[in-house]
């Protein structure tokens, strides 16, 4: 392999992979609040970038996309009102399914809104044609936005969670809701919160990555899944983690189809998260003590 | 006791039974009634069938099919019908799931008694439907493209779109006349992609193309930058992109933003003005034979089929407030073969009218100049495709070079 074709493979690599990243975090968000996977994470992404496509017909894009962002929120929130509180008592297990069937609404309501036509933001700098290159190689410059929005968010989540009094009362619900509750925590709506802040950041998400991978009423469930994977391999709650992972991932996957047919990549991908989830389970850059203090 | 009570109730079941079956009898009778006094006005209407995909995978080839016909049966009717009858028109939505369409054949066949069926849309939808159409000995005139439709020739079958093969044979010799051998091939991972890698590689060395690479991607996940990559490596010529799902307006950008400067061809599956919107400025240049309605406006005055073609999408355009389409046109030429073929049959005899289709020549639709004969029932051949390009954001012919 040449060199311009190594970097090449690089790029795609960070391309794809940098989607991965930003799907991944938002399962962080709920998980660290609530310890539930919400499998409507890529219906949120897919709800965010269709309203912004459609705020962008009357507004500009740098309005466009907060709107989007805010009506992700209340659907998010409305979400958590109208069908993961009245079942509060029930199981992680049975929310998770709760999140699935909501998924499954939101994909047949989207397709009636918007139909089953692909649609897609317009670059946020440049065109579709606009490049840059590094070492021989080009990419395009959604990718740093992507990235660039990525790190805005990780940032941000670290400081919400670490230093902030209602970043820690999430935490403090996500590791034992009674306990929470006794030191006067109001748990049930931090619960809410933390799901209409997983919808902003993944309606956030969807945007960026419009130009990209285009959007469509039925593209939540594959990015969710990618999403999913990337967030175990960086291990679930770890926001950072969820990046590397997901850059890595991409980067994988890109050597790999460079080597067999591209239809093969998905296997890669379940391979990864196989192996991780045998010898790894608490994710890529959780400390091994840690993990098993989390499921003891 | 308990026997006695038992028999009551059965008693009264079957009592309610026979009152609601009276009563549907009647009502049945009541209706034949009305539609035969209707009838008596003029003659009886000829009786056609229509399974589109209207909703489903592929509502956007069922859509414009449905509204087409509908369009086109009024038009005929409200100019006095074919042989002084009017023509009745029944629509069924195949769901873009073949057992549905199949289902929908059964009925139009046993209950309806049509003369003939129009569609379905897409080939997967057409297969159960061509082996009923057979054993019922029933006229069926397919709108979906794929050549085992007719190929091997189903007696009472045909199909109005052009054949996939003549897309890639336009491809595969545009690439031989400007000496581009080394081609990668991408497509879609669906049937038509599929189909499409297979009929390129069997086709290529006949014009002494090479193919370095073939990939499928997923349109649903990010594989375009992957396949880019591959392709850089592979230094080839030209691309070839086979695909109908919607990933397909991200192609040229895709390869724009990776660096691969290198011509596009498309498939006919190109063929829709979204697509070019989707796709942005990436998308000029981008080489693909598709039918003449796309380029309407911009054909000879000469051109046989231009005047067909502009007084189609006007008053398609002007009806329905969208853009015409391809399908739409394939069930066009459905009708369009059909009532001549009704006309010149001078009958609504099942075997003459098919008879009479087998043998149609020359009859002018949107897709090309249908000549069909026994071996041949689709009758279109290369020329009802041309070289079109994206030139200013529009669909506009190709300079042959």
């Amino acid at each position: 392999m040449t060199f311009p074709s190594i970097v090449q493979y690089c790029l795609s690599g960070i391309t794809v992979g940098s989607v991965y990243a930003i799907v991944a975090i938002g399962f962080n968000i709920i998980y660290s609040a609530t310890g539930v996977i919400n499998f409507a994470q890529g219906e949120f992404l897919i709800l965010g970038a269709m309203s912004a496509i459609s705020f962008n017909e009357f507004v500009p894009l740098p309005l466009a996309i907060p709107l989007a962002v805010i009506v992700t929120a209340i659907v998010g929130g409305l979400l958590e009102l109208l069908l993961i509180r009245p079942a509060r008592n029930a199981t992680i297990l049975r929310l998770i399914v709760i999140t699935i069937g909501a998924s499954i609404v939101m994909r047949e309501a989207m397709l009636h809104v918007w139909g089953d036509m692909g649609r897609s933001l317009p670059h946020f700098s440049g065109t579709e044609i606009s490049t840059f290159s590094i070492f021989g190689g080009q990419a395009s410059p959604q990718v740093l936005w992507v990235l660039g929005t990525c790190a805005v968010i990780v940032a941000a989540l670290t400081l919400f969670f670490r230093y902030t009094h209602a970043g820690r009362a999430m935490r403090a619900c996500a590791d034992d809701r009674m306990a929470a509750r006794l030191s006067g925590i109001p748990a049930q709506r931090m619960v809410t919160f933390s799901f209409m802040l997983s919808a902003a950041v993944g309606a956030l998400a969807g945007c960026v990555i419009s130009p990209i991978t285009q959007t469509q009423y039925d593209m939540g469930a594959p990015l969710a899944i990618k999403g999913f994977t990337v967030a175990i391999l960086g291990g679930l709650g770890n926001s950072m983690g969820a990046v590397a992972a997901g850059l890595l991932l991409g980067l994988i996957e890109a050597f790999t189809v460079s080597q067999i047919p591209v239809a093969y990549k998905e296997a890669v991908s379940i391979v990864v998260l196989l192996l991780i989830l045998v010898f790894r389970p608490g994710g890529l850059f959780t400390r091994k003590e840690i993990a098993e203090l989390r499921t003891a | 006791m308990i026997d006695l009570a038992v028999g009551k109730e059965d008693l009264m079941r079957w009592l309610w039974i026979g009152a609601v079956g009276v009563c549907v009898l009647s009502l049945a009778l009541a209706m034949s009634g009305c539609g035969k006094k209707t009838t008596t006005e003029g003659k009886e209407p000829i009786k056609v069938g229509a399974i589109f995909a209207v909703t489903g995978g592929a509502s956007t080839l069922g859509g414009p099919e449905k509204k087409t016909v509908e369009m086109l049966v009024e038009k005929i009717n409200n100019s006095g019908g074919i042989l002084g009858r009017k023509i009745e028109l029944i629509v069924m939505d195949s769901g873009t799931e073949p057992k549905k369409a199949e289902s929908a054949a059964q009925q139009l066949i046993d209950e309806k008694k049509v003369l003939a069926i129009i569609g379905p849309s897409t080939s997967g939808d057409t297969v159960p439907v061509k082996a009923l159409c057979e054993k019922n000995k029933t006229i069926l005139i397919s709108c979906a493209a794929a050549e085992a439709i007719v190929n091997p020739v189903g007696k009472y079958v045909f199909k109005t779109p052009q054949n996939d093969s003549d897309a890639g044979r336009w491809i595969l010799q545009t690439l031989q006349k400007r000496k581009l051998v080394k081609v990668g091939v991408i497509a879609g991972n669906d049937g038509f992609g599929t189909e499409g890698r297979k009929q390129l590689a069997k086709l290529a060395p006949d014009y002494g193309i090479t193919i370095a690479i073939s990939e499928a991607y997923d349109s649903k996940t990010p594989d375009l930058p992957n396949v880019v990559a591959k392709l850089k490596g592979q230094d080839v010529q030209a691309v070839i992109n086979w695909s109908v799902v919607p990933a397909q307006a991200l192609v040229a950008g895709a390869m724009k933003q990776g660096g691969l400067n290198v011509p596009l061809y498309q498939s006919h599956g190109f063929g829709n003005p979204a697509y070019v919107k989707l796709g942005g400025a990436a998308t000029e240049g981008t080489i693909f034979p598709a039918g003449r309605l796309l380029v309407a406006e911009g054909l000879d005055d000469a051109n046989l089929q231009k005047a067909l073609l502009v007084q189609y999408k006007k008053d398609y355009e002007s009806r329905y407030g969208e853009d015409v389409s391809t399908f739409g046109g394939h069930a066009y030429d459905a009708v369009l073969l059909l009532t001549q073929a009704i006309e010149k049959a001078g009958s609504t005899d099942s075997e003459k009218v098919r008879d009479a289709l087998e043998n149609l020549k020359g009859v002018v639709g949107t897709a090309g100049v249908f000549n069909m004969s026994p071996t041949d029932h689709c009758g279109l051949n290369m020329d009802a495709f041309v070289l079109q390009t994206v030139k200013d954001g529009k669909f506009a012919l190709c300079k042959q070079d």
